[in-house]
């Protein structure tokens, strides 16, 4: 199997809407996906990332746009000549052929010739862990032995894209996790362009090169996971990845202010007629020793404290009102600190964790 | 850990009480079959073995093999039934896959006007081709008025008359069970194959198509077995021409009063049936496991 990325395709969507009846599955939605990129699509069930998906794999025909596969212009290639990789949410393995059989049809439809066949499917087993399961039945297989035949049999024929649709969301969650990983390492080891759609935001974050965040048809950020978890274009990514509280702020000129205390932060805010601070639940310390010179500090009263064994989740409310949610460690002395429901408590941001974003709802 | 014997001993008798229950539901249920079912064939069964003077013989059986007319009989009833069965597959089969494409709103409307003759009386239906098909009917004068032919062509009252009848009556037999397990065939398994690079055609015959096999075969085996024993369209439509091995039965009985031929022919028909059956389920069994549980 291939072991750099140089015959790796980019792809380029550009322009692209789909609607049923009145409904914009896709709304002029342009997206490029660099060769070798892992990128995945993020978003609520409805938010069109699947129709996408379609759309690339050749399933769905689009009102208009135009899909590229490098040069390539393929929006009106049929599936079966688009050569492209694909794995199902419900895996798709036919019923009636055994792990080898299913492996190796890709390589029987491209007329090779059975020696190598048996070869490559043999090591396109070995490459998802499943060497010497060929002759296995696909219903003697567990979940996750069934993902692994999805993807030999997708990456076989060695295509230059693979499309993954939520490929792990059937499996528990030790099994999911394991997944991720170990389909990242193959990722790196295989090189192709990858395109994988999720609804799980931390399979997203950990596995992807750049995340589209996708809500009503369009495309709301396109950012690596780090960007958009601590960048967040506006409200929709910011609460759809990671918890989150939004505070209303106002500026004039330069300065930004909460509840008429200026707010000390690093990154400028976006260029935006409305701002909100957003607060992260682990970004927001509880202070024990009142308010720290240097940062954003919030008075507040605790409602509830919750322990959850690897931290701990306070809910305090602000003084306008507003609940706020604080995850913090339960390491040594901290979880002895902690307030009764009632005290008086101050929360405190660095200006580091201050982060402004567009306060529009999106 | 130790079990506690306490226990044991009365979930055991739980357990007795409850199969003795099922075994009390049923009962009434098999009963009805030994009375209507095992001792009418048994009667049948003794009768065909006795001969013209009350005593036991072999006569009746020997006769079906000495008389040519009763082996062209038989063929007679297998060929209409091959036949049948043959043109239900080419017609019932595109049509099934056709329902199961279209909209399932719009495919329930069809699929009542499938079983809508499914629930007329099979007497109406064969005298209405009757109607439709014979010299002054309705197919006859329009298509002689449409220029289509000019002298009206015989339909009925030959093989052509059974065929049609026999056809339509047994579509929905066909109909039905591919109909159910094409539904079943995810729509997946064919964008998967298409994915890794098949033509819809290969994709039908590679994937969807093995994939609805066990439904076609269902279906299959029940029209050819219904086929065999078929009488009603035949001796209508058939007109006399076409005699299948029901028809003779009758006439041993009604021409001839000959209770001990007619039960040979009916335990022969019996005989072959059961032995399709059991080549059948041979069959259908390598077939489910060629479909993995399908």
């Amino acid at each position: 199997m291939r072991s750099q990325d140089s015959d790796a395709l980019p792809i380029s969507i550009r322009g692209v809407t789909k609607t049923y009846g009145a409904v914009h599955a896709l709304d002029d939605v342009s997206l490029e996906v660099k060769s070798g990129e892992f990128i995945t699509l993020l978003g609520p069930s409805g938010s069109g990332k699947t129709t996408l998906l379609m759309v690339i794999a050749g399933f769905t025909r689009p009102d208009c746009g135009s899909l590229k596969f490098g040069e390539r212009e393929v929006i009106r290639t049929p599936p079966h000549l688009r050569d492209l990789g694909m794995t199902f949410q419900s895996y798709a393995l036919f019923p009636h052929m055994s792990v080898a059989g299913n492996v190796a049809y890709p390589l029987k439809l491209r007329k090779l010739q059975k020696a190598e066949i048996a070869e490559r499917v043999e090591k396109a087993l070995e490459t998802v862990q499943l060497g010497g399961y060929g002759d296995r039945r696909i219903t003697q297989l567990s979940g996750g032995q069934k993902q692994r035949v999805a993807l030999a049999r997708s990456i076989v024929f060695e295509p230059r894209i693979l499309l993954m649709d939520e490929p792990l969301s059937a499996l528990d969650k030790k099994l999911r996790d394991q997944m991720q990983i170990e389909l990242r390492h193959l990722h790196e080891k295989l090189g192709m362009t990858t395109v994988y759609v999720t609804h799980d935001q931390r399979e997203a974050l950990t596995m992807s090169d750049r995340i589209a965040v996708v809500n009503k048809g369009r495309i709301m950020q396109l950012a690596s996971p780090r960007e958009l978890y601590e960048r967040p274009a506006n409200r929709f990514v910011a609460d759809f990845i990671g918890d989150s509280t939004f505070l209303p702020v106002e500026r004039s000129g330069e300065q930004v202010s909460y509840g008429g205390m200026p707010l000390k932060f690093v990154q400028a805010p976006p260029d935006t007629p409305t701002l909100a601070l957003m607060v992260r639940p682990e970004r927001i310390v509880l202070s024990s020793e009142g308010p720290r010179e240097g940062a954003n500090n919030f008075a507040a009263t605790a409602v509830e404290v919750v322990y959850q064994g690897d931290s701990y989740l306070l809910h305090a409310r602000l003084d306008d009102g507003t609940l706020i949610a604080l995850r913090g460690g339960v390491r040594g002395a901290s979880l002895s600190a902690l307030p009764n429901v009632g005290d008086k408590v101050t929360l405190t941001l660095a200006p580091e964790d201050t982060v402004l974003i567009d306060g529009s709802e999106a | 850990m130790q079990a506690t014997p306490a226990n044991a001993s009365g979930l055991r008798v739980d357990e007795k009480l409850e199969r003795m229950k099922l075994f009390g539901l049923s009962s009434p249920a098999l009963l009805l079959v030994l009375v209507i079912l095992v001792i009418p064939v048994g009667w049948l069964f003794y009768v065909s073995f006795l001969g013209g003077n009350g005593q036991f013989s072999l006569e009746n059986y020997q006769r079906m093999v000495e008389r040519s007319s009763y082996m062209r009989i038989f063929r007679t009833t297998f060929e209409v039934s091959l036949v049948t069965t043959g043109l239900c597959i080419l017609i019932g089969y595109p049509l099934a896959y056709f329902l199961s494409q279209i909209p399932p709103r719009i495919a329930n409307l069809c699929m009542i006007t499938v079983l809508l003759p499914f629930w007329t009386s099979l007497l109406v239906r064969t005298y209405a081709w009757l109607v439709l098909l014979q010299k002054q009917g309705l197919i006859n004068e329009w298509a002689m008025a449409l220029g289509l032919w000019d002298e009206p062509i015989k339909m009925v009252h030959n093989m052509t008359g059974t065929l049609i009848g026999m056809v339509h009556i047994m579509l929905p037999f066909l109909i039905l069970p591919v109909y159910g397990s094409m539904k079943a065939v995810d729509r997946d398994y064919v964008k998967a194959a298409a994915n890794l690079g098949a033509s819809p055609r290969r994709a039908f015959w590679d994937v969807f198509f093995p994939l609805t096999m066990p439904g076609l075969f269902a279906g299959t085996l029940m029209v050819f077995i219904l086929c065999l024993g078929f009488f009603v369209t035949p001796a209508v439509l058939g007109g006399g021409k076409v005699i299948m091995v029901s028809m003779k039965i009758v006439s041993n009985i009604e021409l001839f009063v000959s209770w001990g031929a007619a039960s040979a022919l009916g335990v022969v028909l019996l005989a072959l049936t059961f032995a399709i059956l059991w080549v059948a389920s041979r069959f259908l069994k390598l077939d489910q496991i060629a479909g993995g549980g399908h």
